[in-house]
């Protein structure tokens, strides 16, 4: 796979206009990630040949950012809040009825692909607590209960 | 605009942002057109000075001070430009107030920006917003492009000689991004990795460039200190620390949420507002600054909330959103999942926290499943003397982390060791698992 040409220009605008090639790896990583819900092998070389970073640069910086997904993820991103705020509203019993529904731990994706689950520090949605944020849009749900989590389940359209 | 709520009166209930003329329909940019063209950037930093911004990110450093660290013109070292960041990196347990300021007053924050570069000679403004806030890195983003469209932002602003670029820097996870230096490091292009300091950064910061890094919403009060003065400013609060908190309520209460009100308003208050207390309707603690802060119990409703008094009540004010514990909350189990939070964002770099953050993590996961040792507690007390703030590390994440353990250990003592001689939690037995 390579990078569309859309893909290439933008990651050049963003060396160009903000702060060089090193500084526009973290965005290159994302904008690839936008595009294709996880950055592969190829896309990540691809990007750092572009930048003129090396792919071990390319790599330090993706290991290290925790929503950047190096391996593929599902149609259907759910990022549960683990913050105390939500703890104290019942966040853990959502968990709980989440896990079992889908029948996977935190940073696991169902077998047929459509659901990711993974734990996040708190999203500021304390005033929505139990909260989580689902999809590419990152949308802000709560307050969800064990007995609610299907229509979010439903809505979590990446 | 709500004489008494500047940050947040404005803000709509459903958070959708003004556009640039709706905003300047409501007095918005008058703040940057006086202060560019009637003020010097010394003006208008003596102005932030004599109205006490101090700095709304937890540490509650004075802004004009930091800001005074910056070179002036020709006493810049080398060539190149200044930098003025915002952080918009919230992520903190509990706290959720620079959403709101990010999403629905973006504008807000502009003018801020333009005023506060203004005054620290920055020619380059940079907004670093965490990666779950998409509303706001859209919101901040078509708000920049306006304003530029407007002439705000660019070369010679307003005829004043001023040039000022503005960009989003959309993060990517990891916690630690927020600590100052930490954030510099990523705006390079590295891991977040904090920097030992001295050098500062407004010696050398992003690219060894002078630099000044500030919260959302210290940011977010500039131009109205700028628009109405510094004595309006301090006449907003009830304390001598000036201004507007925009505070926040979470937890057990019954209806969280953000309440901006006079900084100085004590905790007793703010959770009235907040409908109060839920689950068993008794106050058992409450942190008053987020995760990091230490626990506060009902004899201290009553401390008017800013960076002195919080200080002097053994806690600290931090972000100033408050999270609140009912008797039927157990404090360990917040605390265990305190810490497994600031285990697993710790950025690795010092042995104290990346070692010993999961083992402290462990322990109390340990005590809250009824199966500590007392020789636990020995454990965690020493930790807290070895690690606590200002401890053996680059940063403050694990000095933090150690705040509500350790005031946790002070008040709770008793509750520590129930959970070791009972074998269970002695809150839970009484009010159920989920109650706790």
């Amino acid at each position: 796979m390579t990078l569309s040409a859309d893909l290439r220009s933008e990651i050049t605008h963003a060396m160009d206009h903000h702060g060089g090639p090193r500084a526009a790896m973290l965005e290159s990583l994302r904008m690839i990630q936008q595009a294709h819900g996880w950055v592969c092998d190829a896309h990540l070389e691809e990007a750092a040949a572009l930048l003129g970073v090396t792919t071990a640069e390319m790599e330090d910086i993706a290991t290290f950012y925790s929503l950047i997904f190096r391996q593929p993820v599902g149609e259907r991103l759910i990022l549960l809040c683990d913050g105390a705020s939500c703890y104290l509203n019942g966040g853990e019993d959502v968990r709980d009825a989440v896990m079992a529904r889908l029948g996977i731990g935190f940073g696991q994706t169902t077998p047929d692909g459509k659901y990711t689950l993974i734990n996040i520090c708190c999203v500021g949605g304390c005033d929505h607590a139990p909260a989580a944020v689902i999809g590419r849009d990152r949308k802000l749900v709560g307050p969800l209960t064990p007995e609610t989590i299907d229509e979010i389940l439903g809505e979590a359209a990446l | 605009m709500n004489e008494h709520k500047p940050l947040t009166g404005r803000a709509r209930p459903d958070r959708s942002p003004h556009t640039l003329e709706e905003w300047r329909k409501l007095g918005g940019y008058a703040a940057v057109e006086r202060g560019l063209k009637a003020l010097s950037p010394e003006q208008v930093l003596d102005m932030v000075d004599d109205a006490n911004l101090n700095g709304r990110g937890g540490a509650g450093f004075p802004a004009a001070k930091k800001w005074r660290f910056m070179p002036k013109p020709g006493q810049s070292p080398g060539d190149g430009p200044s930098y003025f960041i915002v952080n918009g990196d919230e992520m903190e347990p509990g706290a959720f107030k620079d959403r709101i300021l990010l999403e629905a007053v973006p504008h807000q924050l502009i003018e801020g920006a333009i005023l506060a570069a203004y005054a620290t000679h920055s020619s380059e403004i940079i907004v670093l917003i965490r990666d779950a806030y998409r509303d706001a890195i859209a919101n901040v983003t078509r708000a920049i492009a306006e304003a530029e469209a407007a002439g705000y932002l660019g070369r010679n602003v307003l005829g004043s000689g001023f040039d000022v670029k503005m960009w989003v820097h959309p993060s990517a996870g990891r916690y630690i991004v927020g600590e100052e230096t930490a954030l510099i490091e990523a705006l390079e292009g590295k891991r977040a990795v904090p920097r030992k300091r001295p050098p500062f950064p407004a010696q050398s910061g992003l690219w060894g460039r002078p630099t000044t890094v500030n919260n959302v919403e210290t940011v977010s009060c500039v131009s109205h200190i700028v628009a109405n003065g510094a004595q309006w400013f301090r006449a907003l609060s009830r304390t001598e620390e000036g201004g507007t908190k925009v505070f926040g309520v979470s937890g057990r209460v019954n209806r969280p949420g953000i309440i901006e009100a006079p900084m100085g308003t004590p905790a007793g208050e703010l959770i009235e507002q907040a409908g109060g207390v839920s689950g068993t309707g008794v106050l058992r603690c409450f942190q008053p600054g987020g995760g990091a802060s230490g626990f506060l119990e009902p004899d201290a409703l009553d401390v008017p909330l800013d960076f002195g008094n919080v200080a002097k009540a053994g806690s600290m004010f931090g972000t100033g959103t408050m999270i609140v514990l009912d008797q039927s909350a157990c404090p360990l189990a917040v605390i265990a999942r305190h810490m497994a939070f600031y285990a697993r964002e710790s950025c690795g770099w010092c042995t104290p926290c990346r070692d010993g953050l999961p083992w402290v993590a462990q322990i109390m996961m340990r005590l809250e499943r009824g199966e500590g040792r007392m020789e636990d507690l020995d454990v965690l007390r020493e930790t807290v003397a070895i690690a606590g703030p200002r401890g053996r590390t680059f940063c403050d994440l694990m000095g933090g982390a150690m705040a509500p353990l350790g005031s946790g250990l002070a008040r709770f003592g008793d509750l520590f060791e129930a959970h070791v001689r009972e074998g269970c939690c002695p809150i839970a037995r009484e009010y159920g698992r989920s109650a706790a």
